[in-house]
C-alpha cells in the first residue's frame, strides 16, 4: 500500500514529496498461518497416535465404550461445525468483494455456530459427568481398562478441541470488531528523513493549496512523525488488510472443523 | 587484523541500531522493541544468564563426586539438581541458543532483509521464553524442584510429589516460544530474501536455520501435547500414561522422544551452520561442496526426525522397532559426516588464519567428531544394552551438546560479537580461554566415557570406590573448564565497555552482514547490498 | 522482497461454497448410515475414507488450497507425511511387542 503525501517545507519554495510505503506481505502472512496450522495438526497428531495405539490394543472395549456416547448430539455438532465453515467461507468471499456489512453478518453467524457447538458440548459432557463417567471417577475405574482409556482420550481430545472452538470464537469476534471499526492507517517517517523537517510545520492543504489545518513546529523533541488516516465506518471504506486477516482467521476456523471431521467418526461412530 | 582495504563508505548521518532512539528509552527501548537485532541481543543476554546458572549447578554436581559418600548434598537434592541442570541447559540455553540469539540478529541481514517476517511475534516469543524461564525457576520455591530428570518419564512423573506440573507448564511455554521462532524464520527465508538472493546464494547458516525451523515447527507440538497430558494425568487422573488404569508408559517415551530426539538436531544444526560460516572466512577460500552441506542440513532434519526409538532400546519396545531405529540411526550419521568432510576439505590448501573464532570452530570439529562417533556406537543395539544409562551416554551427549553446540555458540560469539556491538575483544585472552576450555572439557568428559564403559551409572549421587580416580579427574577437569568459561565471558564483557572500535569487516568475511557497518544501522542496509553468486567467493577485496 | 496485495487473489463463487457444504452434509449422512451396518474391520477404514474426502473438500475449497501456489501444497504434503511416518514407526513397536 503506497500513500503519497505532499509536504510543504516552511520557508523554502516548492514542495517535497514523501512516499509512505506500508509493508504488507499477504502471501507471507498466509505462509505463517499455515505453519501455525501445522503445529496444531501435530499437536492433535500426538493424540491421534495415542488413539490409534490404544484402539488397536483394545478394539472391543472401545466399541463398548462408544455406545455410551450420544450419536445424535455428535451428528448435530458435526452439522453445526460444517455450517459454520460455510458461513465463514461466505463471510470471506463477501469481504473480498468489498461487501462489508453482509460479510459481518455471516461472520456473526459463524460465531453463533461456535457458541451453539460449545453449548451442545456442555450438555453432552454434563450428562456424562452426571452418570459418573469422568476421569478418575469410581464408576469409570470399575470399567475395563480399554474403556477407561477410551474416556481418557475422549475427554482430553474433545476437551482440547472444544478449547480450540472457544479460542476460534474469540478470534472471530476480534475480527468482527476490526472489520466494523473505522479504517485507520498509520504511517511513520524513517528517522533520517526527520532531520530535514526540523523547524518546519505540518500543514494539511487541499489540492488547490487552500490551507485546512496547521500543526505545531517540529523541533528536536519530536523523534518521529506519524500520520494517522481515519476513515468513517461506512460500507464504502474498507481496510483491505482485514481481508488477509479474516482469511487467516478463517483458515484456523476450518482447521478446527477438519479436526472434528476426524474426531466425530473415531469416537461416536464405532459402535 | 582488518586495517580495511575498503574505506568505510557510509556518511556520518547513519546511526546504528544501538544509537537509535525509538518511542521508548532505557530498558523499555529493549523489551518493547521489535527490531530483530535488539531481540537477538535480548535473547543472547537472557540465555547466557541461564547458561551460567546451569554451569553452576553442573559444577556442584561434579563436586558431589569428589569423594565417595555424601560430599556436599543429599541424594534428593542431587536428583533435583540434575533435573534442573537438564531443564535449564536444554530448554533455556541450547534449544533457543544459536537460532534465537544469532539467527535473529544475523540471518535477516545475511539474506538482505530489513527484519524478520513477523517482528511482533518475534518479540512475543521472547516474552514466552522469559515466562517459561520464570515458571521453571519458581519451582525452586514452590512445591519442590522436580526430581524426574529432564525426561519426565511416566509413571514416576505422575506419582512424584515434587512440582512436575509447573515445570512441564514451563516446558510448554518454552516450546511455544521455539515454535514461533521457527515459524518466523521459515516465512522470512521464503519471503524476504533480497531480489537476487536465490536459494543457493544463501549462506549455509541460513540453510541450517531453515532446516532447524522446520523441526521446531513440526516436532515441538508433540512435546507440548505430551506435557499437557502428563499435567492432566496429575490433576485429573485421565489414565493415558498410568499403567494402573491401562495406560502405556512406553507410549510416553515414544511421544517424548518424537520431539526430544529431533530437538537434538535443533541444537546442533545451527551450530553446524556457524561452523560453515567461520571455516571459509578463516581459510580464505570458498566452502567445499556448498550444495552437499545445504542438502545435508535438510537430510539431518528429515532422517533425524525418524530415529527417536534409539533412546528406548531397553524400555521394552519391540525387537523389530529396535532394529528399524538402529538402522535409521546409522543412516543419520551420513549427512553429519558429509559436513565434517566438507569442512576439513575446505581447510585443505586454504591460507588458514587461527583467530579466536577459527580456534573454537576447529575445537567444534574435533569434539563433535568424538561425540558423533560415540553416538554411532550407542546406536548399535548390543553396545547400547551394555552402556545404557551410564556415564558413557552422559559423556557422549556432552561431547555433542557442549563440545559441539556449546563451542559452536562460542565460535559465533567471537565471530559476530564485533559485528553486533562494534567492539573488539582481546584476542590473546580469547585464545587462553579457548585453551583452558579445550583442556578442561576433555579432562572432564573423557574420563566419563571410560567410567561409563566400565559401568558407572548416570544420575547417581554417589559412586563405588573403583570409579573414584576417574571421578576426581573429571571434577578437576570441570574446574579448568569453568575457569575457561568465565575467562571467556569476562573478556567479552570487557570488550563491550573497553573494547577497541572495530571496522565493518574485521575478519574478511564475504556474506552480507560484513557489507554493513558494525553495529548495523536500524534498517540494516545503507546501500543496496552486493549479492554474489557464491556467498563464500573471496575476491581478494574483502577488507583484509 | 516481493509485495503482492490482497486484490490479486482468486475469487470463488458463492455457489461453489454452497455446493461444497451440501457435499459435506451428504458425506456426514453417509458416514452415520454406514456406521449402522456391521462391517467389522472395514468400518473404520470406511469412516476414515469418508473423513479424508471431507477434509479434501474443506482444504481445497474452504481453505482455498486449490488456488494457492504449489509451495503451500508441498508444505502440507511434508507435514502430513511426517505425521504418517510417526504413526508407522510407533506401530513398529506396538504391533510387534
Amino acid at each position: 500500500m503506497d500513500t503519497r503525501v505532499t509536504m510543504d517545507i516552511d520557508g523554502s519554495p516548492g514542495t517535497a514529496e514523501v512516499v509512505f510505503h506500508e509493508h504488507h506481505d499477504y502471501t507471507g502472512g498466509k505462509i505463517g498461518m499455515w505453519l501455525f496450522l501445522f503445529t496444531e495438526l501435530l499437536l492433535f497428531g500426538g493424540m491421534f497416535i495415542l488413539y490409534a495405539v490404544y484402539r488397536s490394543k483394545h478394539p472391543q472395549e472401545f466399541h463398548q465404550a462408544a455406545m455410551e456416547l450420544n450419536t445424535l448430539l455428535g451428528t448435530i455438532n458435526t452439522i453445526v461445525l460444517l455450517t459454520s465453515s460455510l458461513t465463514m467461507a461466505l463471510s470471506i468471499a463477501l469481504l473480498q468483494r468489498g461487501k462489508k456489512w453482509p460479510s459481518l453478518g455471516f461472520l456473526s453467524l459463524t460465531i453463533l455456530c461456535a457458541l451453539a457447538f460449545l453449548v451442545n458440548k456442555y450438555l453432552e459432557w454434563s450428562a456424562k459427568i452426571h452418570h459418573g463417567i469422568y476421569p478418575d471417577s469410581q464408576e469409570l475405574l470399575n470399567f475395563d481398562k480399554g474403556e477407561v482409556l477410551f474416556f481418557g482420550l475422549y475427554y482430553s481430545m474433545t476437551g482440547l478441541h472444544g478449547l480450540h472452538v472457544l479460542v476460534g470464537g474469540i478470534i472471530l469476534s476480534v475480527m468482527a470488531y476490526f472489520i466494523a471499526k473505522k479504517p485507520k492507517s498509520r504511517f511513520h517517517f524513517v528517522p533520517d528523513r526527520l532531520k530535514d523537517l526540523q523547524g518546519s510545520k505540518l500543514i494539511l492543504a487541499s489540492q488547490e493549496g487552500k490551507e485546512l489545518w496547521r500543526g505545531a513546529t517540529i523541533d528536536e523533541s519530536v523523534d518521529q512523525i506519524s500520520i494517522i488516516v481515519k476513515k468513517p465506518a461506512t460500507e464504502k471504506y474498507l481496510d483491505r488488510r482485514n481481508i488477509g486477516k479474516l482469511e487467516n482467521s478463517g483458515l484456523y476456523w476450518h482447521l478446527v472443523d477438519v479436526i472434528w471431521i476426524f474426531l466425530f467418526p473415531l469416537f461416536y461412530l464405532i459402535t | 587484523m582488518g586495517s580495511g582495504a575498503i574505506v568505510e563508505e557510509q556518511g556520518p548521518t547513519v546511526s546504528s541500531f544501538l544509537e537509535y532512539r525509538g518511542r521508548f528509552s532505557g530498558i523499555f527501548g529493549w523489551i518493547f522493541s521489535t527490531d530483530h537485532k535488539r531481540i537477538g541481543i535480548l535473547y543472547l543476554f537472557s540465555l547466557m544468564t541461564f547458561f551460567i546458572v546451569g554451569v553452576g549447578i553442573g559444577v556442584l554436581m561434579r563436586l558431589e563426586h569428589l569423594t565417595t559418600g555424601q560430599t556436599i548434598m543429599d541424594p534428593q537434592t542431587y536428583n533435583s539438581f540434575f533435573t534442573l541442570h537438564g531443564v535449564i541447559m536444554i530448554f533455556l540455553f541450547i534449544i533457543p541458543g544459536i537460532p534465537a540469539a544469532f539467527g535473529n540478529f544475523i540471518m535477516p541481514i545475511q539474506i538482505g532483509a530489513e527484519d524478520v517476517a513477523f517482528p511482533r511475534i518475534n518479540l512475543f516469543s521472547w516474552y514466552l521464553y522469559i515466562s517459561g524461564a520464570i515458571l521453571a525457576l519458581v519451582t525452586l520455591f514452590i512445591g519442590g524442584v522436580a526430581d524426574t530428570g529432564w525426561t519426565f518419564y511416566a509413571p514416576y512423573s505422575i506419582r512424584t510429589n515434587t512440582n512436575v506440573s509447573l515445570t512441564l507448564m514451563a516446558a510448554f511455554l518454552l516450546g511455544f516460544s521455539s515454535i514461533l521462532t521457527g515459524l518466523n524464520f521459515i516465512t522470512t527465508i521464503h519471503r524476504l530474501r533480497a531480489p537476487r538472493m536465490g536459494w543457493f546464494n544463501m549462506p549455509l547458516f541460513v540453510w541450517a536455520l531453515y532446516a532447524t525451523a522446520w523441526i521446531q515447527v513440526l516436532a515441538t507440538p508433540i512435546i507440548g501435547i505430551t506435557a499437557v497430558l502428563v499435567i492432566l494425568e496429575r490433576l485429573l487422573g485421565i489414565g493415558i500414561f498410568d499403567p494402573m488404569k491401562g495406560g502405556d508408559p512406553i507410549l510416553f517415551q515414544h511421544l517424548f522422544w518424537i520431539y526430544s530426539h529431533p530437538a537434538v538436531y535443533i541444537m546442533i544444526l545451527p551450530a553446524m551452520g556457524v561452523i560453515s560460516e567461520v571455516i571459509p572466512t578463516f581459510a580464505r577460500r570458498t566452502i567445499f561442496g556448498y550444495k552437499f552441506i545445504a542438502y545435508s542440513s535438510i537430510a539431518i532434519a528429515g532422517v533425524g526426525s525418524l530415529v527417536w526409538g534409539h533412546h528406548m532400546y531397553v524400555s521394552g519396545q519391540s525387537y523389530t522397532a529396535n532394529v528399524v531405529f538402529s538402522l535409521l540411526t546409522f543412516l543419520v550419521a551420513i549427512p553429519s559426516a558429509i559436513k565434517v568432510f566438507n569442512w576439513v576439505s575446505t581447510l585443505y590448501k586454504g591460507s588458514i588464519d587461527l583467530s579466536a573464532p577459527m580456534l573454537y570452530a576447529l575445537a567444534f570439529i574435533f569434539l563433535f567428531s568424538i561425540g558423533g562417533l560415540t553416538g554411532v556406537m550407542l546406536g548399535a543395539l548390543a553396545v547400547n544394552v551394555h552402556v545404557h544409562d551410564t556415564y558413557f551416554v552422559v559423556a557422549h551427549f556432552h561431547y555433542v551438546m557442549f563440545g559441539g553446540t556449546g563451542f559452536g555458540f562460542f565460535a559465533a560469539l567471537h565471530y559476530w560479537l564485533p559485528k553486533m556491538t562494534g567492539k573488539m575483544y582481546d584476542e590473546k585472552i580469547a585464545k587462553i580461554a579457548w585453551l583452558l576450555m579445550v583442556v578442561g572439557f576433555n579432562g572432564f568428559y573423557f574420563p566419563m566415557l571410560l567410567l561409563g564403559y566400565q559401568g558407572m551409572p548416570r544420575r547417581y549421587y554417589d559412586h563405588l570406590p573403583q570409579f573414584h580416580d576417574g571421578h576426581v579427574i573429571a571434577t578437576v577437569g570441570s574446574w579448568i573448564l569453568v575457569a575457561g568459561v568465565f575467562l571467556m565471558f569476562w573478556n567479552l564483557a570487557r570488550a563491550l565497555f573497553k573494547g577497541k572500535r572495530t571496522s565493518r569487516n574485521p575478519w574478511g568475511g564475504t556474506t552480507l552482514e560484513w557489507q554493513v557497518p558494525s553495529p548495523p544501522p536500524l534498517l540494516n542496509f545503507v546501500h543496496e547490498p552486493e549479492i554474489r553468486k557464491d556467498p563464500y567467493g573471496h575476491t581478494g577485496n574483502d577488507g583484509h | 522482497m516481493t509485495h503482492d496485495h490482497g486484490e490479486e487473489h482468486h475469487l470463488v463463487s458463492y455457489g461453489t461454497y454452497i455446493m461444497v457444504w451440501l457435499a459435506l452434509l451428504a458425506f456426514t449422512g453417509l458416514t452415520v448410515t454406514v456406521a449402522g451396518f456391521n462391517l467389522r474391520q472395514v468400518s473404520v477404514f470406511v469412516a476414515l475414507l469418508v473423513a479424508t474426502c471431507k477434509t479434501f473438500l474443506v482444504l481445497n475449497y474452504f481453505m482455498h488450497l486449490k488456488y494457492e501456489q504449489s509451495i503451500f501444497k508441498i508444505m502440507i504434503f511434508v507435514t502430513v507425511s511426517i505425521l504418517a511416518v510417526f504413526i508407522v514407526l510407533t506401530f513398529f513397536d506396538v504391533s510387534f511387542r
